[in-house]
Protein backbone atom coordinates (compact mmCIF):
# COMPACT_ATOMS: atom_id res chain seq x y z
CA UNK A 1 0.00 0.00 0.00
CA UNK A 2 2.55 2.41 -1.12
CA UNK A 3 -0.24 5.74 -1.38
CA UNK A 4 -1.40 5.24 2.32
CA UNK A 5 1.33 6.36 4.99
CA UNK A 6 1.51 5.96 9.02
CA UNK A 7 -0.03 8.92 9.49
CA UNK A 8 -3.94 7.81 8.38
CA UNK A 9 -3.65 3.99 10.10
CA UNK A 10 -2.82 5.79 13.90
CA UNK A 11 -5.38 8.40 13.33
CA UNK A 12 -7.80 5.74 12.61
CA UNK A 13 -6.49 3.78 15.49
CA UNK A 14 -7.03 6.85 17.63
CA UNK A 15 -10.64 7.53 16.82
CA UNK A 16 -11.14 3.81 17.93
CA UNK A 17 -9.46 3.96 20.94
CA UNK A 18 -11.19 7.20 22.05
CA UNK A 19 -14.21 5.27 21.47
CA UNK A 20 -13.80 2.75 22.93
CA UNK A 21 -12.75 5.22 26.07
CA UNK A 22 -16.22 6.88 25.86
CA UNK A 23 -17.76 3.18 25.56
CA UNK A 24 -15.84 2.51 29.25
CA UNK A 25 -17.10 5.63 30.40
CA UNK A 26 -20.33 6.28 29.50
CA UNK A 27 -22.06 2.98 29.74
CA UNK A 28 -24.05 0.72 32.26
CA UNK A 29 -24.18 -1.82 30.58
CA UNK A 30 -20.85 -4.48 31.61
CA UNK A 31 -20.88 -6.42 28.71
CA UNK A 32 -20.87 -3.33 26.75
CA UNK A 33 -18.15 -2.13 28.68
CA UNK A 34 -16.46 -5.09 27.62
CA UNK A 35 -16.73 -4.67 24.38
CA UNK A 36 -15.31 -1.08 24.45
CA UNK A 37 -12.45 -2.69 25.59
CA UNK A 38 -12.29 -5.02 22.72
CA UNK A 39 -12.19 -2.17 20.20
CA UNK A 40 -9.53 -0.57 22.86
CA UNK A 41 -7.34 -3.40 21.99
CA UNK A 42 -7.88 -3.67 18.53
CA UNK A 43 -6.94 0.21 18.12
CA UNK A 44 -3.54 -0.96 19.93
CA UNK A 45 -3.19 -3.47 17.39
CA UNK A 46 -3.45 -1.19 14.35
CA UNK A 47 -1.31 0.83 15.87
CA UNK A 48 1.43 -2.19 16.39
CA UNK A 49 1.12 -2.99 12.58
CA UNK A 50 1.28 0.04 11.15
CA UNK A 51 4.43 0.76 12.73
CA UNK A 52 6.04 -2.74 12.18
CA UNK A 53 4.94 -2.26 8.50
CA UNK A 54 6.65 1.24 8.90
CA UNK A 55 9.90 -0.08 9.65
CA UNK A 56 9.75 -2.93 7.64
CA UNK A 57 9.79 -5.23 10.53
CA UNK A 58 7.24 -8.23 11.72
CA UNK A 59 7.89 -7.74 15.51
CA UNK A 60 4.83 -5.65 15.58
CA UNK A 61 3.10 -8.42 13.93
CA UNK A 62 4.39 -10.62 16.62
CA UNK A 63 3.16 -8.66 19.39
CA UNK A 64 -0.76 -8.32 17.95
CA UNK A 65 -0.90 -12.10 18.32
CA UNK A 66 -0.11 -11.73 21.98
CA UNK A 67 -2.43 -9.36 22.53
CA UNK A 68 -4.97 -11.21 20.63
CA UNK A 69 -4.12 -14.13 22.91
CA UNK A 70 -4.70 -11.71 26.14
CA UNK A 71 -7.57 -10.36 24.91
CA UNK A 72 -9.07 -13.74 24.31
CA UNK A 73 -7.84 -14.68 27.96
CA UNK A 74 -9.64 -11.63 29.85
CA UNK A 75 -12.65 -11.67 27.68
CA UNK A 76 -12.99 -16.08 29.29
CA UNK A 77 -12.23 -14.48 33.07
CA UNK A 78 -14.43 -11.21 32.12
CA UNK A 79 -17.62 -13.30 30.67
CA UNK A 80 -17.65 -15.85 33.44
CA UNK A 81 -17.45 -12.98 35.69
CA UNK A 82 -20.60 -11.32 34.22
CA UNK A 83 -22.16 -14.78 34.57
CA UNK A 84 -21.39 -14.89 38.10
CA UNK A 85 -22.41 -11.51 38.88
CA UNK A 86 -25.92 -12.23 37.26
CA UNK A 87 -26.51 -15.22 38.73
CA UNK A 88 -26.03 -13.38 42.30
CA UNK A 89 -26.95 -10.26 41.78
CA UNK A 90 -29.30 -10.52 38.46
CA UNK A 91 -28.19 -7.58 36.95
CA UNK A 92 -25.34 -6.35 34.61
CA UNK A 93 -25.88 -2.75 35.47
CA UNK A 94 -22.76 -1.53 37.00
CA UNK A 95 -24.67 1.15 38.35
CA UNK A 96 -25.81 -1.55 40.57
CA UNK A 97 -22.54 -2.91 41.82
CA UNK A 98 -22.11 -0.41 45.19
CA UNK A 99 -21.29 -2.79 47.62
CA UNK A 100 -18.14 -1.05 48.38
CA UNK A 101 -19.28 1.91 48.20
CA UNK A 102 -19.07 3.34 52.08
CA UNK B 1 -4.28 2.75 -6.81
CA UNK B 2 -7.33 0.97 -5.49
CA UNK B 3 -5.66 0.35 -2.63
CA UNK B 4 -5.74 3.51 -1.13
CA UNK B 5 -9.62 4.18 -1.57
CA UNK B 6 -9.95 0.05 -0.19
CA UNK B 7 -8.03 1.79 2.91
CA UNK B 8 -10.83 4.70 3.37
CA UNK B 9 -13.99 2.23 2.77
CA UNK B 10 -12.77 -0.32 5.05
CA UNK B 11 -11.41 2.71 8.09
CA UNK B 12 -14.61 4.33 7.46
CA UNK B 13 -17.00 0.96 8.22
CA UNK B 14 -14.93 0.46 11.10
CA UNK B 15 -15.52 3.57 12.81
CA UNK B 16 -19.10 3.99 11.95
CA UNK B 17 -19.21 0.65 12.99
CA UNK B 18 -17.25 1.62 16.44
CA UNK B 19 -19.46 4.11 17.21
CA UNK B 20 -22.55 1.88 16.57
CA UNK B 21 -20.66 -0.50 19.52
CA UNK B 22 -20.78 2.47 22.09
CA UNK B 23 -23.96 3.43 21.19
CA UNK B 24 -26.19 1.00 20.26
CA UNK B 25 -29.14 0.44 23.32
CA UNK B 26 -29.53 -3.81 22.59
CA UNK B 27 -26.20 -5.22 23.29
CA UNK B 28 -26.77 -7.68 20.61
CA UNK B 29 -26.03 -4.45 17.89
CA UNK B 30 -23.34 -3.57 19.84
CA UNK B 31 -21.88 -7.55 19.38
CA UNK B 32 -22.75 -7.49 15.30
CA UNK B 33 -21.31 -3.99 15.05
CA UNK B 34 -18.45 -5.47 16.58
CA UNK B 35 -17.96 -8.55 14.23
CA UNK B 36 -18.54 -6.00 11.48
CA UNK B 37 -15.42 -3.57 12.75
CA UNK B 38 -13.11 -6.80 13.21
CA UNK B 39 -13.83 -7.94 9.84
CA UNK B 40 -12.97 -4.09 8.63
CA UNK B 41 -9.41 -4.05 10.73
CA UNK B 42 -9.22 -7.77 9.24
CA UNK B 43 -9.18 -5.72 5.67
CA UNK B 44 -6.97 -3.02 6.99
CA UNK B 45 -4.32 -5.73 8.05
CA UNK B 46 -4.58 -7.35 5.01
CA UNK B 47 -3.61 -3.69 3.33
CA UNK B 48 -1.01 -3.24 5.32
CA UNK B 49 0.96 -6.40 4.81
CA UNK B 50 -0.16 -8.30 7.59
CA UNK B 51 -1.51 -11.32 6.12
CA UNK B 52 -1.19 -14.07 9.40
CA UNK B 53 -2.44 -11.40 11.81
CA UNK B 54 -5.65 -10.81 9.33
CA UNK B 55 -6.15 -14.01 9.48
CA UNK B 56 -6.11 -14.62 13.02
CA UNK B 57 -8.32 -11.19 13.65
CA UNK B 58 -11.14 -13.37 11.46
CA UNK B 59 -10.31 -16.76 13.71
CA UNK B 60 -9.81 -15.38 17.10
CA UNK B 61 -11.89 -12.43 17.50
CA UNK B 62 -14.65 -12.57 15.14
CA UNK B 63 -14.80 -16.37 15.43
CA UNK B 64 -14.20 -17.51 18.97
CA UNK B 65 -14.19 -13.98 21.35
CA UNK B 66 -17.12 -12.27 19.62
CA UNK B 67 -19.13 -16.18 19.53
CA UNK B 68 -18.40 -16.23 23.55
CA UNK B 69 -19.84 -12.49 24.07
CA UNK B 70 -22.79 -13.39 22.00
CA UNK B 71 -23.33 -16.55 23.94
CA UNK B 72 -23.26 -15.02 27.05
CA UNK B 73 -25.71 -11.96 26.18
CA UNK B 74 -28.13 -14.55 24.70
CA UNK B 75 -27.64 -17.00 27.99
CA UNK B 76 -28.51 -14.07 30.52
CA UNK B 77 -31.91 -12.84 28.13
CA UNK B 78 -31.05 -9.15 29.16
CA UNK B 79 -33.80 -6.40 28.49
CA UNK B 80 -32.86 -3.17 26.42
CA UNK B 81 -30.65 -0.63 28.55
CA UNK B 82 -33.14 1.19 30.34
CA UNK B 83 -33.24 4.71 29.94
CA UNK B 84 -31.87 6.82 33.03
CA UNK B 85 -32.92 10.16 34.61
CA UNK B 86 -31.83 13.29 32.12
CA UNK B 87 -29.28 14.53 34.72
CA UNK B 88 -27.96 11.12 35.22
CA UNK B 89 -27.33 11.09 31.88
CA UNK B 90 -25.94 14.59 30.96
CA UNK B 91 -23.67 13.97 34.04
CA UNK B 92 -22.31 10.78 33.24
CA UNK B 93 -22.07 10.95 29.60
CA UNK B 94 -20.51 14.54 29.86
CA UNK B 95 -17.55 13.44 32.06
CA UNK B 96 -17.19 10.57 29.53
CA UNK B 97 -17.49 12.66 26.66
CA UNK B 98 -15.17 15.25 27.87
CA UNK B 99 -12.50 12.76 29.01
CA UNK B 100 -12.57 11.02 25.87
CA UNK B 101 -12.54 14.06 24.00
CA UNK B 102 -9.66 15.49 25.52
CA UNK B 103 -7.77 11.77 24.94
CA UNK B 104 -8.68 12.22 21.25
CA UNK B 105 -7.52 15.65 20.76
CA UNK B 106 -4.51 15.03 22.03
CA UNK B 107 -3.69 12.22 20.29
CA UNK B 108 -4.55 13.23 16.97
CA UNK B 109 -2.65 16.40 17.62
CA UNK B 110 0.13 14.41 19.01
CA UNK B 111 0.27 12.62 15.88
CA UNK B 112 0.14 15.12 13.88
CA UNK B 113 3.25 16.95 14.73
CA UNK B 114 5.28 14.18 15.60
CA UNK B 115 4.11 11.39 12.40
CA UNK B 116 6.30 12.16 9.74
CA UNK B 117 3.31 12.87 6.30
CA UNK B 118 5.32 10.04 4.30
CA UNK B 119 3.82 6.95 2.76
CA UNK B 120 5.03 3.37 2.98
CA UNK B 121 7.58 2.25 1.12
CA UNK B 122 8.34 -1.59 -0.49
CA UNK B 123 8.05 -4.23 1.64
CA UNK B 124 10.59 -7.74 1.89
CA UNK B 125 9.05 -10.51 -0.14
CA UNK B 126 7.20 -12.75 2.01
CA UNK B 127 6.89 -9.63 4.97
CA UNK B 128 3.53 -11.22 7.00
CA UNK B 129 3.19 -14.35 5.99
CA UNK B 130 3.39 -16.79 8.28
CA UNK B 131 6.40 -18.13 7.77
CA UNK B 132 8.02 -14.48 8.63
CA UNK B 133 6.03 -13.86 11.95
CA UNK B 134 6.50 -17.34 13.12
CA UNK B 135 10.83 -16.94 12.03
CA UNK B 136 10.49 -14.14 14.26
CA UNK B 137 8.30 -15.54 17.02
CA UNK B 138 9.97 -19.24 17.70
CA UNK B 139 13.48 -18.02 16.15
CA UNK B 140 14.04 -14.81 18.27
CA UNK B 141 13.67 -13.43 21.80
CA UNK B 142 10.01 -13.52 21.84
CA UNK B 143 9.71 -17.60 22.49
CA UNK B 144 9.71 -17.18 26.31
CA UNK B 145 7.15 -14.43 25.91
CA UNK B 146 5.00 -16.95 23.55
CA UNK B 147 5.31 -19.91 26.59
CA UNK B 148 4.05 -17.02 28.96
CA UNK B 149 1.27 -16.66 26.86
CA UNK B 150 0.49 -20.24 27.09
CA UNK B 151 0.63 -20.49 30.66
CA UNK B 152 -1.86 -17.56 30.74
CA UNK B 153 -4.37 -18.90 28.91
CA UNK B 154 -4.13 -22.32 30.65
CA UNK B 155 -4.82 -19.63 34.19
CA UNK B 156 -7.74 -18.25 31.97
CA UNK B 157 -9.39 -21.44 31.20
CA UNK B 158 -8.93 -22.72 35.08
CA UNK B 159 -10.21 -19.43 36.17
CA UNK B 160 -12.94 -19.13 33.58
CA UNK B 161 -14.22 -22.75 35.00
CA UNK B 162 -13.70 -21.85 39.03
CA UNK B 163 -15.63 -18.95 38.25
CA UNK B 164 -18.55 -20.74 36.36
CA UNK B 165 -19.08 -23.71 37.93
CA UNK B 166 -21.87 -23.45 41.26
CA UNK B 167 -19.95 -24.85 43.66
CA UNK B 168 -16.20 -26.47 43.39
Amino acid sequence: MEAVGLLPVLALSAILFVTGVAGVLTRRNALIVFMSVELMLNAVNLAFVAFARENQVVDGQVFAVFVMAVAAAEAAVGLALVILLFRNRVTVFLDDLNLLKG
Amino acid sequence: MTQPVLFYLFSLVAVIAGFTVVTARNPITSAMALVACFFCLAADYVLLEAHFVAVIQVLVYAGAIMVLFIFVIMLLNLREDLPVPLGDISRRSLFGLGVAGVLGVGIIAALAVAVPHTQFGEVAEGYGTIKKVGEAMFGGPYLLPFEVVSALLTVAVVGAVVLGKKEI
